[in-house]
């Protein structure tokens, strides 16, 4: 199953390279990593996608990543209520004739258009995974030359639904 | 004094009501460690540590210069295993940093403390692949509690005063710095640092009270209850506590390979060691249990063996201060995150019912006499299991004693019989060759007046055996007790018992002469070759107060029983005694 954790960390040097290297060594498997800034100087928002096997596995995920002295909180937040937004740039390849029919299909996915060239044009879109997906199979047939996302990144609803089964794992379990 | 200095320093007086002088990197990294109280340190000198080393010339702290950075760090793990200190190793940059890989690793995985310092190349080359660069804070990442690389001299107490904290607070661990060249030399005016400012670092010691109450509540429902008490006891210090609320309970008690100690063995209510070559009865009674509480233990595979047919009727109860261990192996009902000690003391403060256990009880005692140790072997040769019981006569069960890893490791475990807490030494995680020798050093270091015995394998002793010179220079009266069987006797043992006797690359069939290699360090050596010499040698010689190598020429083929083979359940070991 597909898990969205978050990590605060202190953005020292190699905390990346720590982070990474502990997937990699526990086997650990991650669709996507995005690293930014956040409101506080000096601390970095780190979101990942991951595939686990179970529950026991993510909660193993949030607990080592916890253990790391420069990490400072972890989440699960995958069943919060959430905004997940990824953008991506396409290059697909177009004739005079598919010009305006890509148009349409990617009108109704608030993609623009960033590049134009004689033989292809390259499309911007932001969303969450799914809209993104579902584009790039409208898309496919055209040929696509080129596809680079930048993973996903998330936050937490201003207001938060109440959720039952809501996963957070704390140090005191 | 200059006319300009006196002005300058009158000045600087006025500025600071603490008067603090300008001092160099490598200076100030003396200073440092004598504010940490470090009494003794372990390393080996090179090029990029050069100033250090001069500073620790000029202000001096004991350091005991090993004959290979491997046996330093080893050493250093002995010496915080028995005194409960952090371990502080020193080593040059590249080949001496690279030389403490594998003691890193054995401290992380056995939660030793470790502070570990490393020369690095000067900050302007890092990265050219200078002469002996090695990229030591990639290397260590994954195989410590945390390390860092020192980029202003500013930085070093405060790096140094954190490194300390996290290696000896929480689950312990090694802590590595790596110090450029540079560093040592640029001069400043620092300032000491006495707090912690570790947001991303808080362990919880003290338990969580519900799960504290479920714990009640399941030990008053119990009927076949027992306690898994691992190395997280003996580094808590939480023996007395454990050994009082296992009287009060009246809970079997089970040790791992690393929590041996921890309780006395001698107490009608030990089982044994688990797992691989524990004991029948503790084997039965974890595979058996309907609840158990696992004290400070990380259900490592060599104790669970197959995690499918482990405790899989029990009710889980975990403490450990370390909340990533529980849950990871096998499936908990009762987590406690909490330190052991404070764990059991507020578990004592309670008023807990002792579970109902007495059928439970007098089954295990009886299998206890039914399925006791055994050996096997009638043919030539001192008994191995004979050998452990004779050194704990002649030293009273008391000497602190350390081994290297394979069959002599597990005779020992099962024999030499630990009653106190800190007397034993092992390498139980990454079961690292060439241990149990440089570890003794440390021990003897950290204990002068205790017996020190160190057990060894001959292939085992042979990968650190050069650490005879340093046993010669300093007089330690350590015990070197070698199991010579010819061979990598638990390679061999796998070998017979599932390779069909295949025995690729174990036997040796040409040794050192070891008393004559004893002799060229002037350390006296003895052969034994019957239980009889062995006992006349040992009576007069591991009391005493000089070093001794004896060379025990065991039977070649006698097999450590009972054993699980690898993938299978507790409950399905093999060389059991008959009844
Ligand atoms: C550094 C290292 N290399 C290899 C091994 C694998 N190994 C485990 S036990 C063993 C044999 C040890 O032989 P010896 O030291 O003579 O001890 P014995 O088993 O005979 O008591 C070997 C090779 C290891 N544990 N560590």
């Amino acid at each position: 199953m597909k898990r969205i954790v978050t990590a605060t960390v202190l953005n020292q040097s190699g905390v990346l390279n720590r982070i990474t290297g502990l997937f990699t060594r526990r086997q650990f498997n991650i669709e996507s990593i995005t690293v930014g800034a956040t409101e506080t100087e000096g601390i970095s928002k780190m979101t990942f996608v991951v595939h686990v096997e179970d529950d026991r596995m993510v909660e193993q995920v949030v607990k080592q990543l916890n253990k790391q002295i420069d990490v400072l909180k972890v989440n699960d937040i995958t069943d919060q209520a959430i905004v997940t937004r990824e953008l991506a740039l396409l290059k697909v390849m177009t004739t005079p004739q598919t010009r305006a029919e890509i148009n349409v299909i990617i009108e109704p996915f608030r993609a623009t258009i960033i590049d134009v060239a004689k033989d292809s044009v390259t499309i911007q879109v932001v969303g969450n995974f799914e809209k993104i997906e579902a584009m790039i199979e409208l898309l496919r047939p055209y040929g696509i030359k080129e596809v680079a996302r930048t993973g996903q990144t998330a936050i937490k609803r201003g207001s938060q639904r109440l959720v039952s089964e809501s996963k957070t794992f704390s140090i005191l379990n | 004094m200059s006319q300009n200095a006196k002005a300058e320093e009158f000045n600087m007086e006025k500025q600071s009501p603490v008067k603090t002088s300008p001092i160099n990197g490598a200076d100030l990294f003396v200073e440092i460690l004598k504010k940490e109280n470090v009494e003794v340190m372990f390393g080996y000198p090179g090029g990029a540590v050069l100033p250090l080393y001069d500073a620790l010339y000029k202000n001096p702290i004991r350091h005991i210069l090993a004959r290979h950075e491997q046996a330093a760090i080893h050493a250093a793990e002995g010496y915080a295993r028995v005194s409960g200190k952090p371990g502080v190793v020193l080593a040059t940059s590249g080949p001496g940093a690279t030389n403490l890989v594998t003691g890193i690793t054995d401290a992380m995985m056995d939660s030793i403390p470790l502070v570990v310092f490393t020369g690095q190349v000067a900050t302007g080359v890092i990265g050219s692949d200078a002469f002996q660069e090695a990229d030591v804070i990639g290397i260590t990442m994954p195989i410590t509690k945390h390390n860092y690389q020192v980029r202003s001299m500013d930085d070093l107490p405060r790096i140094v005063h954190e490194a300390f904290h996290i290696a000896t607070t929480g689950r312990p661990g090694p802590v590595l710095i790596d110090i450029p060249k540079d560093i040592a030399g640029m001069v400043g005016e620092p300032k000491f640092v006495d707090e912690i400012n570790l947001p991303g670092y808080q362990p919880n010691f003290k338990p969580n009270s519900l799960q504290v109450k479920k714990l009640r509540g399941a030990l008053a429902e119990a009927k076949k209850p027992v306690i898994l008490a691992g190395a997280g006891v003996l580094h808590a210090k939480a023996s007395a506590e454990l050994l009082e609320f296992v009287e009060k309970m009246q809970i079997p008690v089970v040790n791992t390979l690393l929590g041996l100690g921890g309780f006395p063995s001698n107490h009608p209510l030990f089982l044994g060691m688990g797992g691989m070559h524990g004991t029948h009865t503790a084997n039965i009674a974890l595979y058996e249990a309907d609840l158990l509480i696992n004290i400070g233990a990380r259900f490592d595979d060599r104790l669970t063996g197959n995690l499918s047919h482990f405790a899989r009727n029990a009710t889980v109860a975990h403490i450990d201060i370390d909340p990533a261990e529980i849950g990871k192996n096998v499936e908990t009902h009762i987590p406690i995150v909490a330190d052991a000690r404070e764990a059991l003391k507020k578990i004592l403060s309670l008023d807990f019912e002792a579970p109902k256990a007495n059928e439970w009880r007098a089954k295990l005692q009886q299998d206890k006499v039914d399925h006791p140790l055994w050996n096997t072997e009638d043919g030539e040769g001192i008994s191995p299991q004979a050998l452990m019981k004779i050194i704990h006569e002649i030293t009273n069960g008391d000497a602190v004693v350390t081994t290297d890893v394979g069959q002599h490791q597990m005779w020992t475990a099962q024999y030499y019989g630990f009653t106190k807490p800190d007397q034993w030494v092992t390498s139980g995680g990454l079961g690292t060759m060439g241990f149990g020798f440089p570890a003794a050093i440390g021990a003897q270091i950290a204990k002068p007046d205790k017996t020190v015995v160190a057990v060894a394998g001959d292939a085992g002793f042979q990968m650190t055996l050069q650490e005879l010179g340093l046993v010669a220079e300093l007089k330690l009266p350590i015990k070197i007790i070698v199991y010579n069987n010819m061979a990598l006797g638990m390679v061999r043992q796998w070998q017979e018992t599932f390779y069909e006797e295949r025995y690729s690359q174990s036997l040796i069939p040409v040794q050192p002469d070891f008393v004559k290699l004893a002799d060229a360090y002037g350390i006296r050596g003895y052969v034994v070759q019957t239980e009889e010499e062995a006992e006349k040698v040992m009576s007069e010689t591991l009391n005493n107060n000089e070093p001794v190598l004896i060379d025990c020429r065991i039977k070649p083929k006698e097999m450590v029983y009972p054993m699980i083979a690898p993938g299978k359940g507790l409950h399905e070991m093999i060389g059991v005694k008959p009844q």
